[in-house]
């Protein structure tokens, strides 16, 4: 691992390397696929939420997505507007938000997802500083904010580079062209290519749209992570067999923690669910990156051999 | 500036004053474009077609818009004297009658604009939301005149405020679909519209209902009820001579406030007083996350909210807020960037009226002019009562939309309250 303080290089032997600021995010996809899993922080309530993150660390997590919920997730689908919903009843503030990461007992980084108005509006003074400042002393690697577009995110970017955190940006399907080169200009840890339209949410089957996403990407030198749709082993499988370095998974967690909270069922065992399905997800990345690598052409491999058109 | 000829309608529309914001989508440090990657796609091709159709007069489009705004429409609306309230005032008072537009209210213009550049756009659904009914039911009916599927989706609880409207959209031929997140009023449904949008952008066009939004919707929007400050400004010239001293307009998300306004911006001797709902109080409840009013613009903050910076009603946190308001239209935590800039410059004076005057208001109305005003309206004469002293002598108030959706909250609203000269309304109580 060669890794400077302004350009941490993933070093992996000319494989993808990151042009990011956070080594943890760095390292979490330098040997093998990342699995990234996702949480609103606070749903259904900030104990279980913390034995549920920390059951995410345990069923093999590379990275975990922590969502600060916002009264108004446009990018959400219902899944995690649910999810978002109860971590408000439930309390959640940012403030809140910052403890509950202090008191986190993982070894996986941290990427906190939030909406900008959040971001925006904390703290003392204009501008998203002192909020990227209060994440990174609580120890917070990177920022995935999905209304905030690369034209509007430099005073963001700005203070990512001067507390050495990451702004991960989403690619769609619909991202081409100059949108891509500035998204790509801005980026940095890993890009979120975005499987299919629409919002976030566990779908059955995963779109061809990821194929050609990660087609157009393929020549930018940082990890790109897929997001939208994931929610078994086998979708992981065939997502990093096509090409991805990591796998975001939302909805499929969320819907564990949703399905516990309804049957009001035991902490831990809901918190064992989540290990499983973890796992299950980390195993199915792990599978997919041995078949790219077996096939001694991973870069190449954007087509996979077994697409999901049989599904 | 005496430009009273109808054919240079065209000239005007290129005035200084509406270069605002028409390239960046930026007013000072408000609008841009807040929205999910997903979406900027849409957001591009919107802006080229607006760039094309409505600034170029591309393939004759703004001819035709002008053209249905009239034959459809019933463009222009007048410009009537209020012979009462000019008496009770001792001033003016002219009345600009978008309540006279097909429809009974403005957001027509808007609302005929976007379903005829979706036409243009080659798209083949439509997709709305609406708060009080009156932007869902413009787009339904832009939608049947022009032959548009269209879906619009409607908070619960605005859908229970305001049924006559949920069954002139499905008149109309369009599905309505509830929206039960939050409180069930207008923020949620833009919000569920916006993630409709996202699934659907390669043929849906989301017709948005205010000068809200990510750029081109503010600018957008605003040009196409721009008519009302055109219509306006010529007929006050034409019937006196002169332009008018006092423009006032009612503020919720801004629409018919930047209609009524932009043609008078560059005319630094006209005021322009934008009329927020003070509703119950102008205090906020923060740990229930409620505003009792939805005075953006007047007691809200700097914040990003549906694609656009601007003033919002938000917690310390900068979560939304709840706002709420007697008039379901109004009722919106957020307002358009370019209002949120006209008021920090001082060109826009930002002043709120409470639940109880705006009720005051539509009974005077009604009572002395024979105009049933909407709920949203009767805000502007709730102000005109308390500030007249304080205007000069040739005041436009627009009347922005007729009040007959409002009959039953207007009805049970009296009946809470003891209102000089309204009349007893006890026996209607519980529903028309």
């Amino acid at each position: 691992m060669a890794e400077n303080e302004s350009t941490a290089d993933a070093g992996r032997d000319g494989d993808t390397a990151s042009t990011g600021n956070s080594k943890a995010i760095a390292s979490a996809f330098a040997d093998g696929p990342a699995y990234i899993p996702y949480l609103a922080v606070g749903d259904p309530d900030y104990d279980a939420s913390l034995a549920y993150v920390e059951a995410l660390d345990r069923g093999g997590a590379d990275i975990i997505e922590l969502g600060l919920p916002f009264s108004e997730p446009i990018a959400e689908g219902p899944t995690i507007q649910g999810a978002v919903v109860r971590a408000l009843e439930g309390g959640m503030t940012p403030d809140r938000f910052f403890a509950f990461v202090e008191e986190l007992d993982v070894d996986a980084p941290l990427v906190c997802m939030t909406y900008y108005n959040l971001i925006y509006q904390y703290g003392e003074g204009e501008g998203p500083r002192p909020f990227v400042e209060r994440a990174a002393a609580a120890g917070i690697e990177g920022f995935v904010v999905p209304d905030l577009p690369a034209e509007e995110a430099d005073p963001l970017r700005e203070a990512c580079d001067e507390f050495g955190l990451d702004l991960v940006f989403i690619v769609a399907p619909t991202t081409a062209g100059e949108r891509l080169e500035r998204i790509m200009e801005h980026v940095s840890g890993y890009v979120y290519v975005q499987a299919r339209l629409g919002t976030t949410g566990a779908k059955s089957d995963v779109s061809d749209q990821t194929t050609e996403s990660l087609a157009r990407i393929r020549e930018y030198d940082v990890p790109k992570a897929v997001g939208f749709g994931i929610s078994t082993g086998e979708h992981a499988e065939r997502i990093v067999a096509g090409g991805a370095d990591g796998v975001i998974v939302g909805s499929a967690l969320v819907d564990i923690v949703a399905a516990g909270h309804e049957e009001d069922r035991a902490t831990d065992e809901v918190a064992g669910e989540l290990t499983a399905l973890s796992r299950e997800l980390k195993a199915g990345a792990e599978r997919g990156y041995a078949a790219r690598t077996t096939d001694g052409d991973a870069e190449a491999s954007a087509e996979p051999a077994s697409p999901g058109e049989s599904r | 500036m005496s430009e009273t000829d109808t054919t240079e309608t065209r000239n005007r529309w290129g005035r200084p004053g509406r270069e605002r914001g028409r390239t960046d989508g930026k007013f000072g440090r408000y609008g841009g474009q807040y929205v999910p990657e997903a979406l900027m796609p849409a957001i591009e091709e919107l802006t080229d077609a607006y760039e094309r159709y409505v600034l170029d007069n591309e393939d004759g489009f703004m001819d035709e818009f002008r053209e249905r705004l009239a034959d459809f429409g019933g463009r222009p609306t007048p410009l009537q004297r209020a012979d009462r309230l000019s008496e009770r005032y001792d001033r003016e008072i002219y009345l600009k009658r978008e309540d006279l537009l097909h429809g009974g209210a403005h957001k027509l213009n808007n609302a005929l604009g976007q379903v005829l550049l979706a036409k243009y756009m080659g798209k083949e659904r439509i997709i709305a939301e609406t708060g009080a009914g009156q932007h869902g039911t413009a787009t339904a009916m832009a939608a049947a005149h022009l032959d548009m599927p269209c879906t619009v989706y409607m908070g619960e609880r605005d859908i229970n405020r305001q049924r006559p409207n949920v069954f002139r959209m499905k008149l109309n031929g369009s599905d309505v679909k509830p929206v039960t997140a939050g409180r069930g009023t207008l923020k949620e449904a833009i919000s569920e519209t916006m993630r409709d949008w996202a699934a659907t952008v390669e043929d849906t066009h989301y017709v948005i209902g205010s000068v809200v939004g990510p750029h081109p919707f503010p600018v957008m929007v605003r040009d196409f009820h721009a008519a009302i400050s055109e219509e306006a400004r010529e007929q006050s010239i034409e019937a006196t001579g002169r332009l008018p001293t006092d423009v006032i307009a009612c503020a919720g998300g801004g629409s018919n406030t930047m209609g009524s306004f932009t043609a008078f911006v560059d005319d630094e001797s006209v005021a322009l007083h934008a009329v927020e709902a003070g509703g119950s109080t102008l205090e906020v409840d923060e740990e229930a996350g409620v505003a009792p009013n939805s005075a953006s613009l007047f007691a809200g903050g700097e914040g990003v909210l549906h694609g656009a910076r601007t003033k919002l009603l938000q917690d310390s946190h900068g979560q939304i807020m709840e706002s709420h308001s007697i008039s379901s239209g109004l009722d919106y935590a957020g307002v358009g960037p370019e209002l949120a800039y006209l008021v920090d410059e001082g060109r826009v004076n930002p002043v709120a009226v409470d639940d109880d005057a705006a009720l005051e208001g539509f009974h005077r109305l009604s009572r002395t002019e024979g105009i049933i005003p909407a709920l949203e309206t009767a805000h502007a004469f709730g102000f005109l009562e308390e500030h007249a002293e304080e205007l000069r002598d040739r005041v436009i108030v627009t009347v922005s939309g007729r009040g007959d959706k409002d009959l039953d909250a207007a009805i049970e609203e009296t009946d809470k309250r003891d209102i000089e000269g309204a009349p007893d309304m006890s026996m209607f109580t519980g529903g028309l």
